[in-house]
């Protein structure tokens, strides 16, 4: 995941002694959320393998931005960015290991860097680097798929937070259509496999889908940049979650974002570099 | 720009490197993983130094565990609900100096077995003739296990069965016939317990009894009022059953004081042990919890205190199914092993060796899970474990058993399974809300793993290599030396499977010594006894048992491997009373039977 609402959205100013005022980067509402999840939830239900993991994924994916930023970039760059990448590798993989949270953090700062087309990356981080650790070293790493306590309230207002910050960052409608969507295919599930559609409905109840639902398919670098685009996006999203779920796949939403968002985000830069074409053509036209 | 390029094209290639870097590390990590392949017997014992043949058909015995069938409306899930029952306890009841063996049935309507060790190498099952096998009645509930302690001591081992249904109490009388006493002795007309043992927690000379509830006490499990009766969480829960110690008043009556002394928790229990874990002369007692954390509760022989956090056993929620304990550094410190569910791609929690921190002792007592650092964490859906020294060797090695439910060989449960474990509690408490199973296998077929400790601080499989090959869903591990040759034999309950005895034969030129303890003041016995055992310049304390693992109780005897030319120093043995009592170099190869100095 990288930051949310990263495009520089400035926040309402606090009056601070009197004339002075400070402004609130909006860039950084998505970490202090995240890591009032992290807090409230390790502190109350020992969320976290340890400390120390999260500690490690934090640590590796701000250092791996440091340089990668430095080297490629020349500046030192913004590490809100880093900071919910790691943090979210440290709550969403589970290890016995200490390995995969480093590797992790370096793998998914790595992609922005690497995998890039026209300027932009096509991967969220986070997600890459966990689909990949999923795939590659199944053995020893898993992905966070228990809920959190037993308590609804924590949910609620883990998601009522969510959608505010969410919101605030102009980005709502993706995690309203992705939402509306999973329970539809939620229904349309059960409806199929006979199972009963609580089960099916189960697992947005938990917390990875919380991070999934306002970090990761929201964005911002790795979303197509109309509106009506970012929609449809979430719902096929959704939808190829729905046929990886059908499939038996554990886990399914991880995996339909890293196949449907980076397919998605090509279509939106060759569209975008086609809608610029007539421009240059134009430039050159014969008399 | 030549220099961009080339930063680009170090970074392609480091960033391929990372991705196929897990690979490695796997090739890396499973090259010290031991043997995988069977050997023959000879060139086992000659690498490891012991062989297993199992040997319960030729032996005499030939039980099938059945599990129970429940409330119909559990129907599409009832082989992970009715997924415990098979149960191993050790004893010698009979006193003629030979382990005899009961196993716990399930079925409603089937038996338990009381095998006697005829000592000719065989096994003959006494139990309808000593009044222990028909405990499994419709509307009496089902055997989850049993447990032996001689809680009057008059010297003959009693016996208490703990099931889903009605609690039993059966005193020995003289090792020929068995009475039942549960009513005499106050114990409840219904609980749903999967751990039961026997240890003098106040250390009066009287055996006391920890129960531990799984479902809560008011299911019946045939006829449920509501579907609700699921864990609340898939690692928070606390609506299991309730837990109970019953303090022995003396004359065959106990007292219930769970609560009254400390211990009011509502996890969900699969597994206990009692130890005197910080060196205090009390029995502390460790709890492992499904669905949720361990529980360490620490003795002052009147009350006890809750301190899994604080001594870092009780932070991180798993799947606890087990609890023993074992001297594995020889360092004359217990630690504690925990199993848990692992499945590659989906959950992996990794089982616990909590080994005592170094420095740490007393109330500053604190735990670090060394599981991986020994190789001890990945056991599939790991059930009952044992420490015992199976090679005679010198060090503690550990036998554990796996696999869930053995079905479909082709399909899999686990994606329903991560799906609803996944859900609010009010989703997942209710059994009406989870997927059918139809047939499908969860964890099943899994290759067991038999764990040998180098002496080093690592321990590596050779399950396959020394003939433990069966892939039945084990539950429960006992060991045992059943044939007096001086070594431990394994016994395996399997969940609706056969019973196994895994014979061992162990390399002639590794030494063991065994102690027999009777206490006098202490409890008859010796149920909580230490001891400590000095050769060569080393030492292994090891403790009189009154149940551990899962569902399980060893053999009271204490065997001490001590490999090649070993010189005794001393033996030290602290009773439960707090006497210490000295041997001076006492003899290799034999069984010593000390009783406790008056």
């Amino acid at each position: 995941m990288s930051r949310t609402g990263q495009s520089a959205v400035v926040g309402s100013p606090l009056e601070l002694s009197g004339r002075r005022k400070i402004r609130f980067d909006n860039r950084y509402v998505a970490p202090l959320f995240i890591t009032c999840i992290l807090l409230v939830g390790h502190i109350s239900y020992g969320i976290l393998e340890s400390w120390e993991r999260t500690a490690i994924a934090i640590v590796f994916a701000i250092i791996a931005e440091l340089i990668l930023g430095r080297i490629f970039f020349g500046k030192w760059l913004n590490l809100a960015s880093a900071y919910i990448s790691g943090i979210s590798v440290g709550i969403l993989i589970r290890s016995p290991a200490l390995w995969p949270y480093a590797l992790c953090s370096v793998i998914s700062m790595m992609s922005k860097y690497v995998l890039r087309v026209k300027g932009r990356h096509l991967w969220n981080p986070s997600n890459f680097g966990i689909c990949a650790l999923l795939l590659l070293a199944p053995d020893t790493v898993t992905a966070l798929s228990v809920q959190w306590g037993n308590f609804i309230w924590p949910l609620l207002v883990i998601w009522v937070l969510g959608s505010i910050i969410i919101w605030r960052a102009k980005r709502f409608h993706i995690s309203a259509t992705y939402v509306i969507s999973f329970f539809a295919f939620a229904f349309l599930r059960s409806w199929i496999t006979g199972d009963p559609w609580r089960a099916e409905v189960a697992p947005i109840t938990g917390p990875m889908y919380q991070l999934f639902v306002f970090f990761m398919v929201t964005d911002p670098k790795t979303t197509v940049r109309s509106k009506t685009g970012q929609c449809v996006v979430a719902f096929l999203v959704a939808f190829a979650e729905m046929l990886l779920r059908l499939n038996d796949v554990v886990y399914a939403p991880l995996y339909a974002l890293f196949i449907v968002g980076p397919t998605a985000m090509l279509i939106d830069i060759w569209w975008e570099s086609r809608a610029r074409r007539p421009d240059a053509s134009e430039a050159v036209q014969p008399i | 720009m030549r220099r961009g390029k080339l930063a680009r094209a170090l970074l392609i290639l480091t960033f391929v490197a990372l991705l196929v870097s897990p690979l490695f590390i796997k090739r890396l990590s499973t090259g010290g993983h031991g043997a995988t392949a069977s050997m023959d017997p000879t060139a086992s014992l000659a690498r490891f130094g012991f062989h297993l043949k199992e040997v319960a058909q030729t032996s005499g015995i030939k039980f099938m565990h059945q599990a129970p069938t429940l409330d119909r409306r559990l129907n599409h899930i009832m082989p992970q609900v009715a997924s415990m029952g098979a149960a191993v306890s050790i004893a010698d009841f009979d006193r003629d100096g030979w382990a005899d063996i009961y196993v716990t049935n399930s079925g409603e309507g089937s038996k338990n077995a009381l095998f006697r060790n005829m000592t000719d190498g065989s096994f003959k099952d006494v139990a309808a003739e000593m009044g222990v096998a028909d405990l499994n009645e419709l509307g009496t509930g089902v055997s989850m296990g049993a447990a032996w302690g001689d809680f009057d001591n008059d010297g003959y081992e009693d016996l208490f069965v703990y099931k889903w249904g009605r609690p039993e109490l059966f005193h020995s009388d003289s090792g020929k016939r068995f009475t039942r006493v549960t009513d005499k002795a106050g114990l409840p007309s219904w609980m749903n317990a999967n751990t039961a043992i026997w240890f003098d927690y106040d250390r009066d000379g009287l055996l006391d009894l920890f129960v531990g509830g799984y479902y809560a006490e008011d299911v019946d499990l045939w006829h449920l009022k509501t579907t609700k009766m699921m864990p609340e969480s898939f690692e928070y829960a606390k609506n299991g059953g309730r837990k109970y110690l019953f303090r022995n008043l003396g004359r065959g009556a106990f007292e219930e004081i769970g609560e009254r002394v400390g211990i009011d928790t509502r996890r969900w229990a699969l597994a206990a042990v009692a130890a005197d874990l910080r060196g205090s002369g009390n029995s502390d007692l460790f709890i492992a919890n499904d669905y949720g954390v361990s529980e360490l509760y620490i003795n002052d022989s009147k009350r006890f205190r809750e301190m899994g956090k604080q001594t870092g056993v009780g932070f991180s929620p798993k799947s606890g199914m087990n609890a023993a304990v074992g001297d594995i550094l020889n360092n004359g410190k217990y630690s504690i092993y925990v199993s848990n569910i692992s499945e590659d791609g989906v959950l992996i929690q990794g089982n616990n060796l909590w080994v005592p921190k170094e420095g740490t002792t007393g109330e500053s007592l604190k735990f670090d899970n060394m599981a991986r650092e020994m190789g001890v964490e990945m056991g599939g859906w790991s059930w009952g474990a044992q420490f015992g020294d199976l090679n005679n060797d010198g060090t503690l090695d550990l036998y554990l058993v796996n696999g869930y439910i053995s079905a479909d060989r082709n399909r899999s449960y686990w994606y329903d399974f991560s799906k609803i474990a996944g859900g609010n509690s009010t989703i997942i408490s209710d059994a009406a809300h989870w997927p059918a199973m139809e047939g499908r296998s969860l964890s099943g077929f899994q290759q067991k793993r038999v764990w040998l400790n180098d002496g080093a601080g690592r321990f590596v499989d050779v399950a396959q290599a020394v003939g433990a090959t069966d892939t039945y869903d084990g539950r429960s591990v006992a060991m045992a030396d059943l044939w007096n040759r001086g070594v431990l034999d394994i016994v395996v309950a399997n969940q609706k499977g056969p019973l196994l005895i895994y014979q061992n034969t162990a390399a002639p030129e590794n030494s063991w010594v065994a102690f027999e303890l009777e206490g006098r003041t202490s409890n008859r016995s010796a149920i909580g006894a230490e001891v400590r055992v000095h050769w060569n310049g080393k030492q292994q304390v090891q403790q009189v048992s009154g149940g551990s693992g899962f569902c399980a109780q060893n053999q009271r005897r204490v065997h001490f491997g001590l490999g090649k030319n070993p010189r005794i120093e001393r033996v030290e043995i602290r009773w439960p009373s707090g006497k210490i009592q000295k041997l001076e170099t006492p003899g290799v190869g034999q069984v010593h039977r000390i009783k406790e100095e008056e």
